[in-house]
């Protein structure tokens, strides 16, 4: 996901924020605690629901698939099967779709140490096909349609999480069922 | 339970709602038993902060006794604290940084996107302010969720009674961190426009701070004579031209520091302001900022100007030039009131600081519609309303 830069900015901040037929979206926040840690909580992919509200379910097929369950209205689901494509221990973990995939996706979250003992800089950045086809407008208006917007609210659900040990809301009672 | 609900604007009753449950492990819940209107809440009832929705419970100025602990609570069952307005997570960067309210973490990520858009930054969280602030229920109300309660309640010891306490939760705070960021030297004369509460506390701390001089600006004789009662010297400014006699009375220099105490919806029959106020009619976002401007205009050059008013928008006709051709300082915001709570608790403890003189009325929760209404209209004997839920 680089290419010759004619400045320091990411790809995703450009004005030509494409690469072929992918639309590269992402978003960088810091952590207030040590790369290891968010590493390892990012690695145990059982770990993800637990921030990205759009994900029912992840099931491991074999040792490097992945199957996500993603939610969609009226009770309906969207599988995805992502294989891992890099893992270095508490830098980066990345991932593609694999052929099973209803969508074409890829991306990868990378892990920095953040300058003066601030924690951690995280950076998710997601690859995707806008998806064609009925499925694929389906698909699009449940979970892709803001891929940007959801990249962000996930980390920083996962900030929360990392930082407070919760995630907040002004709920003033526990939801019954199925949130959001 | 009974708690005091925003319909709409100059529209707020008192109805019954569920009763809030413990939803996180750091929450506790709250029976309240003294709450108080704030300045900030006429705010929202007169409608000129964006993000309420009808069905809102309000106030940010609240104790009481703990009833229900989460899991992860550090707060024992009737223990009695007084409860911050802003509600902060205490481990993200800002917090660490004792810049409490700046948190992270406490703002619901849904709620964030509105002032991300707004301010380019998502602001931190609050009880009972819009849901700009992340949607919290507020505390004028029998009970109240309050998360992350092992960060911020003040657990106050017995013998205190509620009406020297409460204002630790704002208005007192406030105060003085409006003092603290007027950065007082020896021999300065601090100006301070509004004698409402944060004024008054301005003013107090900024004695205890040692200013040589605090000369404070309102139009209410009877809060500018609670001005005279902790040593200021006051200007009417419906008798008086501001600029000219804070000029006059600092020997031709002016003001070392100023502080608006007042905030985005200002008073006062001048252009600047009757353009503002037109404005403001037409929707929220526009504020009225005639107290501010005044303010830099009358600093003296190379001054201080802090700024604990609530602004939420826009301001124009800014005197951006007087400003840097000046070399004002400004400093300003939401505060950051965890870092100041067991000073400020000690200094009431220990007679230094007194909260009682300002409240004029107490009164049961359900008169707050009436009380807000008073609260707003008859500002000089309406000082300061303490609502009580027993």
């Amino acid at each position: 996901m680089s290419e010759p830069a004619h400045d320091d900015a990411p790809k995703r901040a450009r004005r030509d924020d494409t690469e072929g037929n992918l639309a590269i979206v992402g978003r960088s926040i810091t952590i207030n605690r040590p790369r290891a840690e968010l590493y390892a909580y990012w690695r145990d992919f059982s770990n993800l629901p637990s921030f990205m509200h759009a994900v029912k379910s992840i099931r491991m097929e074999g040792s490097d698939r992945t199957v996500w369950t993603i939610k969609a209205p009226a009770g309906q689901t969207v599988e995805i099967e992502t294989a891992v494509t890099e893992d270095v221990e508490g830098e980066v973990i990345g991932w593609d779709s694999t052929e099973n995939s209803q969508i074409e996706t890829k991306g990868r979250v990378t892990f920095a140490d953040a300058p003066a003992d601030r924690g951690t800089i995280v950076t998710a950045e997601i690859a995707y096909t806008p998806p064609a086809g009925n499925l694929g407008r389906l698909v699009a208006k449940l979970f892709m349609a803001e891929p940007n917007i959801q990249a962000r609210h996930e980390l920083k659900r996962f900030k929360m999480l990392m930082e407070a040990g919760e995630i907040a809301t002004g709920d003033n009672r526990k939801p019954t069922d199925g949130d959001e | 339970m009974r708690a005091l609900t925003w319909h709409g604007n100059n529209d707020v009753r008192v109805d019954t709602h569920p009763d809030p449950e413990i939803v996180n492990p750091r929450d506790v819940i709250l029976k309240v038993t003294s709450t108080a209107i704030c300045g900030s809440d006429l705010h929202l009832f007169d409608g000129v902060i964006p993000g309420m929705k009808s069905g809102d419970i309000l106030g940010h100025e609240f104790m009481g006794e703990v009833v229900e602990t989460g899991s992860r609570s550090t707060l024992k069952k009737g223990q009695r604290v007084v409860v911050p307005f802003t509600i902060s997570c205490g481990h993200c960067f800002f917090c660490e940084n004792q810049q409490f309210s700046a948190c992270d973490n406490g703002n619901p990520v849904e709620k964030q996107d509105a002032s991300e858009m707004l301010y380019g930054h998502a602001m931190g969280a609050a009880f009972g302010y819009s849901h700009l602030t992340g949607g919290y229920a507020g505390g004028q109300a029998e009970y109240v969720r309050v998360p992350f309660s092992d960060v911020g309640p003040i657990i106050i010891p017995d013998g205190l009674e509620d009406d020297k306490v409460l204002f630790l939760s704002d208005i007192l705070p406030t105060g003085w961190m409006a003092a603290e960021n007027a950065q007082i030297e020896r021999g300065d004369t601090v100006a301070v426009w509004g004698a409402g509460p944060v004024g008054l506390f301005a003013v107090q701390s900024a004695m205890l701070m040692g200013a040589e001089q605090i000369i404070c600006i309102d139009h209410h004789p009877h809060r500018l004579e609670l001005a005279q009662q902790f040593g200021a010297k006051t200007i009417n400014f419906e008798e008086t031209h501001v600029r000219e006699a804070l000029m006059e009375m600092t020997g031709g220099i002016g003001p070392d520091a100023v502080i608006d105490a007042v905030g985005m919806e200002a008073h006062g029959f001048v252009a600047d302001n009757v353009l503002d106020v037109i404005k403001q009619k037409i929707g929220p976002g526009a504020d009225r900022g005639h107290a501010l401007r005044q303010a830099l205009l009358a600093c003296r050059k190379g001054g201080r100007v802090s700024v604990p008013g609530v602004y939420g928008g826009m301001l124009d006709k800014w005197p951006l030039g007087a400003m840097m051709e000046k070399g004002l300082q400004i400093k300003t915001g939401q505060t950051h009131v965890q870092k100041y709570s067991q000073d400020l608790l000690r200094r009431i403890g220990e007679g230094e600081i007194d909260t009682t003189f300002l409240i004029s009325h107490r009164l049961p929760l359900e008169d707050a519609p009436m009380a807000y209404k008073n609260f707003r209209d008859n500002q000089n004997e309406w000082t300061k309303v303490v609502l009580k839920t027993a």
